[in-house]
């Protein structure tokens, strides 16, 4: 067994008097796109903020691989319009960075061109990939998202989830993150995590998408989605489109 | 050269609005606006218990400010809007201050001076004071610049680039204390938030970064402090006020120009 690259033993996390992660024993190991799926309020950005090391556990252990690097995109940045802000001297903080070492890093984060954009007039869509630019600064080992195409439309996230398809190729960095649109991300997945405060099952996207838990939770109706996607993704995109249109999948 | 009390004076105006303008910029960029007023309001009540126990006045300032904004984070989400809860440390601070003053019947105070400041009768001592002072919160905040944005941006953004937020907004709270003390003499406790503030919203339009900001902030500051004391002379009107009121104009210009610039 590869060793892991970051791993939870028996993760414990009590917020407020309220258990929010119970029993949580996770390996990461380098190269995978592993998703956490959930209902709100189920712990997934409370774990990632305990795999950072924001949100310390109450009881249980974080096992990180020595020099491991971490590049973190979070899920909501607000940046307030009196805050003036490049989005090269965003990239660079807390450390500054070269020019060129900007514009390449937003060229593989598939945003090239944005570096004296001011950070407050970059589109949604843009936005979320300068956060995605400045989590790959350090070429990190481990990419962890929390719901980063939360206000993005479909196509938008679609697009996004392509692009950290493409980083993982050319970086080889592991990738976990949240989410909610569950169908486009299930499907880039190596592995999903279904939490609700704690793991209840996980496995390949098709073995969750079957999993009583999962139904449980979501009911089944997302599955039809997951396989409508799966089935396009292994088509050409310019192919005629003949699938039933009810899971308003469009492009 | 400083045997001339409007040298002193104009040196004593620069040197409060270099330091608060990187400070101002945090302020403005986190709003803790009302978070600087009840600060600054505290320093009465500094004043009036140094006052009674004898102490120096500088470090029961410097003290009471702390006592304050710790007092103000720690009661932070515990039921209350920020707003309500700043309104009611903030008046209540400047309340108790006044009547524990009114009640010292021994001690004469000149308390216009410290409401709104004596920029004129600044000495050489208040004068090494303020340049020391204010240098430290000028370097304090330099010191701390790019893991405080970080911090102001988003908290887990900067756990993620191992810096602790919670430490950053400690060193943030005492260049506040500091700043608080430094800037009594000079505006008086009811107009240091009008300095930290308005140079920094005057500087935001003319902007893209954030140093940017806190360079234009200290220009705009010191050229008001200037501005001020000029006016003070001639229209022979109180100096702090006159002070704030030329960062008030140059705001109201920037925001103009910046409205006109962008259309």
């Amino acid at each position: 067994m590869t060793t892991p690259l970051i791993m939870t033993e028996n993760l414990n996390v009590r917020l407020g008097g309220r258990t929010v992660l119970h029993d949580v024993s996770v390996r990461i190991t380098p190269g995978e796109i592993v998703t956490i799926v959930g209902p709100n309020g189920s712990g997934k950005s409370t774990f990632l903020r305990t795999l950072i090391g924001a949100q310390p556990p109450t009881s249980g252990r974080v096992t990180r691989a020595d020099g491991l690097r971490i590049g973190y995109v979070p899920q909501k940045l607000a940046i307030d319009a009196s805050l003036p802000m490049t989005v090269h001297r965003f990239l660079g903080l807390p450390r500054r960075i070269s020019g060129t070492k900007a514009r390449e890093v937003l060229e593989t984060a598939g945003a090239p061109g944005l570096k004296d954009q001011q950070m407050s007039q970059l589109s949604g869509g843009q936005f979320q990939r300068v956060l995605l630019a400045r989590a790959l600064l350090e070429t990190p080992d481990l990419l962890l998202l929390d719901e980063a195409t939360q206000g993005l439309d479909q196509p938008g996230s679609a697009a996004f989830y392509q692009q950290i398809e493409e980083v993982r190729q050319t970086l080889g960095c592991a990738v976990v993150m949240v989410s909610h649109d569950l169908h486009v991300v299930m499907a880039a997945s190596d592995r999903v995590l279904c939490m609700n405060g704690h793991v209840c099952c996980e496995g390949t996207p098709e073995v969750v998408a079957e999993a009583p838990e999962y139904r449980a939770l979501f009911g089944s109706g997302t599955k039809g989605a997951l396989a409508l996607y799966r089935h396009q993704h292994t088509h050409d995109h310019d192919h005629s489109h003949d699938h039933p249109t009810e899971h308003g999948h469009t492009h | 050269m400083l045997d001339d009390f409007m040298v002193r004076a104009a040196l004593a105006g620069v040197g409060v609005a270099l330091a608060a303008a990187p400070m101002g910029c945090f302020v403005v960029w986190r709003r803790m606006a009302y978070f600087g007023e009840a600060t600054a309001h505290a320093a009465v009540l500094g004043v009036a218990l140094a006052l009674s126990f004898s102490l120096p006045i500088l470090p029961a300032v410097i003290v009471a400010a702390l006592a304050m904004s710790s007092a103000v984070t720690a009661l932070r989400g515990r039921g209350y809007a920020m707003d309500t809860l700043l309104g009611v440390m903030a008046h209540s601070a400047l309340a108790v201050g006044l009547v524990a003053v009114a009640m010292l019947s021994n001690v004469r105070l000149d308390l216009m001076a410290f409401l709104f400041g004596d920029i004129l009768a600044v000495n050489r001592m208040d004068l090494a004071t303020i340049w020391l002072g204010g240098l430290g919160v000028a370097g304090l905040i330099l010191w701390r610049w790019s893991a405080l944005i970080l911090s102001t941006l988003n908290p887990d953004l900067a756990r993620a680039s191992g810096i602790d937020p919670r430490r950053e907004e400690v060193w943030l709270t005492l260049a506040l204390a500091l700043m608080v003390a430094v800037a009594i003499k000079v505006v008086g406790v009811l107009l240091i938030a009008a300095m930290l503030v308005i140079p920094a919203a005057a500087a935001r339009p003319l902007v893209r970064t954030p140093e940017a900001m806190a360079v234009t902030a200290a220009i705009i500051g010191a050229l008001s402090a200037l501005g001020g004391l000029y006016g003070a002379y001639w229209f022979d009107t109180p100096a702090g006020p006159s002070i704030v009121c030329g960062a008030s104009l140059a705001f109201v210009v920037t925001t103009v120009v910046g409205s006109v610039v962008r259309r």
